[in-house]
């Protein structure tokens, strides 16, 4: 898949890509991203690599819609975390066009501080059309990133479609960011996001609406009463760096309570489940739909699902028989 | 299959013209490529630092401000310091207001190809596509 090298060129680069990721230099964590990111086929020896190193980040996913001030907050999370002299490698994730596979990253015109600090690692990346959410190799880079031995790993990723709930499965941590005076108001907040965040972020405090959108937020919380942990709102002001103190002390209280109570392993396997489950969805269906391409299957299946002679579900079910079950000798 | 091309789109020093950039920045995407974008007012060291760190193949400066000699060859210097080598994997491009006679002083400091107003975006997309590093 990936054609960018000769294969024995390959091999000595990832040889050096693995050393580089143990004596942490930036340029083979950059590479190996790359190639994980690819499919490359060689990417396997460095997740090899990099699942045995792995085991050191705290992992806070960031969600919450366009606009609402995520990449600001990432910048002055990074400064915060800095402060402490702690690491931080960032991963912002942002959608690619269906039409062309193409995308413009933007995240890093807001995070403008600490750009050529050693201690702090940005990269940007696009969905690659996986369901609107996260990139499919989100769980397999976020590994590649606490390999590196950063003290924290932060996951930007846009509000929309799947990927709030993609983030849930990978992240240690989960930071909602809300913003008043934007169309979705707290009013309209979605369902199902109160359970995801961890903790919330009510960003834009310089906006007058901004205490009642907090006193919205608390309410709507204070209504679930099986909370073992429940959720704190903190105000922010990202572009002034107000409040994110308070907002990382908050994330940093939820990860020790995970810890005290046994959760964070919890979490942790939560994380494997969402990986073998991307890795086992990816593999089957590309497997799956190719070769039905290749040999002519598909065409005739969608002839017969066009003439109602068949319906998808039981389509399904004959290509799984047909091509996964003979799959396992060929592939070693 | 093709890997996913990456492009840096970096507006180094002070300058605020950034229609050009972002022109470029639709049709490096609409062609299916992945682009970065810097932001204004960035030094060349970060935009060096950025072009490891998203690991992308070209990087493409937009400099409108007049002080091309100036940025763009230290672009170069800071991403071979960055890089650890002398023989760049990644295509460097420039475009904007530079005049005709900078374009030999900049390709000889490591600058691959000039583009200035006016050029049709479908030919810097096919130049980029045709004259990859790697
Ligand atoms: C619009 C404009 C502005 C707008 C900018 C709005 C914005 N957000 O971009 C405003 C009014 C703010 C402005 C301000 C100024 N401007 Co002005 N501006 C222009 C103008 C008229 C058009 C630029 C433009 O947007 N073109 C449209 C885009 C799409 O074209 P482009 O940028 O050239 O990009 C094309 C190609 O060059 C190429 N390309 C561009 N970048 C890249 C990058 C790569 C990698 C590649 C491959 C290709 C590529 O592809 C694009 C598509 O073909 C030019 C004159 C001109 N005709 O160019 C002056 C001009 C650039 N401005 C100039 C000046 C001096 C200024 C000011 C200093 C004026 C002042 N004294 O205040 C300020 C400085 C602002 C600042 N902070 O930097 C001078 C620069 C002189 C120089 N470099 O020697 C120019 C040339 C006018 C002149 N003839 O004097 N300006
Ligand atoms: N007034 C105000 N604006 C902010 C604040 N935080 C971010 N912004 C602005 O909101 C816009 C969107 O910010 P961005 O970080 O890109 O949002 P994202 O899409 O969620 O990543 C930018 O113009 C920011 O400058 C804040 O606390 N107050
Ligand atoms: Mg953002």
């Amino acid at each position: 898949m990936f054609s960018g090298y000769p294969g024995g060129m390959v091999l000595y680069l990832h040889n050096q890509i693995i050393q580089g990721l143990c004596e942490r230099k930036r340029a083979g964590l950059a590479r190996a991203v790359t190639l994980v990111e690819n499919g490359s086929e060689h990417a396997r020896h460095i997740l090899e690599e990099a699942y045995r190193l792995r085991g050191h980040s705290k992992v806070i996913g960031i969600t919450g819609s366009p606009g609402v001030g995520k990449s600001t907050l990432v910048d002055s999370l990074i400064g915060a975390i800095r402060e402490r002299g702690d690491s931080v490698g960032v991963i912002a994730v942002d959608p690619s066009s269906p039409f062309t596979g193409g995308a413009i990253l933007g995240d890093r015109v807001r995070v403008r501080s600490r750009t050529t600090d050693n201690e702090v690692f940005f990269r940007s990346l696009a969905s690659r059309g996986y369901l609107g959410g996260l990139s499919r190799h989100t769980g397999d880079i976020i590994t590649l990133f606490d390999a590196f031995g950063f003290d924290y790993v932060l996951v930007e990723t846009v509000g929309t479609g799947q990927s709030e709930v993609d983030i849930m499965r990978y992240a240690h941590s989960v930071l909602v960011v809300m913003a008043p005076g934007l169309g979705d108001d707290i009013q309209a907040i979605k369902a199902g996001i109160l359970e995801i965040g961890d903790v919330f972020c009510v960003n834009k405090a310089d906006h007058p609406d901004a205490d009642r959108a907090v006193a919205v937020l608390e309410a709507m919380l204070g209504l679930n009463r099986q909370w073992q942990w429940k959720p704190p709102v903190v105000k922010t002001v990202a572009s002034q760096g107000k409040g994110v103190v308070e907002l990382l002390g908050k994330i940093d209280e939820h990860l020790e309570f995970l810890k005290q109570n046994g959760l964070l392993e919890e979490r942790v396997s939560r994380s494997y489940i969402a990986a073998l489950e991307d890795n086992i969805r990816r593999d089957t269906v590309d497997r799956i739909l190719t070769e039905a391409r290749l040999d002519g299957t598909l065409d005739l299946v969608l002839t017969q699902l066009s003439q109602g002679k068949t319906y998808p579900a039981a389509v399904a079910k004959q290509l799984i028989g047909k091509y996964l079950c003979a799959e396992e000798s060929d592939n070693q | 299959m093709d890997r996913t091309i990456r492009v840096l789109v970096g507006k180094p020093g002070l300058d605020g013209h950034d229609r050009g950039a972002k022109v470029i920045a639709r049709s490096f995407r609409d062609a299916g490529m992945e682009v970065i974008y810097s932001g204004l007012h960035r030094t060349p060291e970060e935009l060096a630092r950025m072009a490891v760190e998203e690991d992308v193949d070209v990087v493409a400066c937009s400099i409108l401000s007049g002080a091309h000699n100036t940025l763009l060859p230290r672009v170069v210097e800071c991403l071979k310091k960055e890089k650890g080598t002398e023989e760049l994997d990644v295509l460097v491009l420039a475009g904007g207001i530079i005049p005709a006679e900078d374009v030999e002083f900049l390709k000889a400091n490591g600058v691959d190809e000039v583009f200035g107003p006016g050029t049709n975006t479908q030919d810097i997309v096919e130049y980029t596509k045709t004259n990859l590093k790697r």
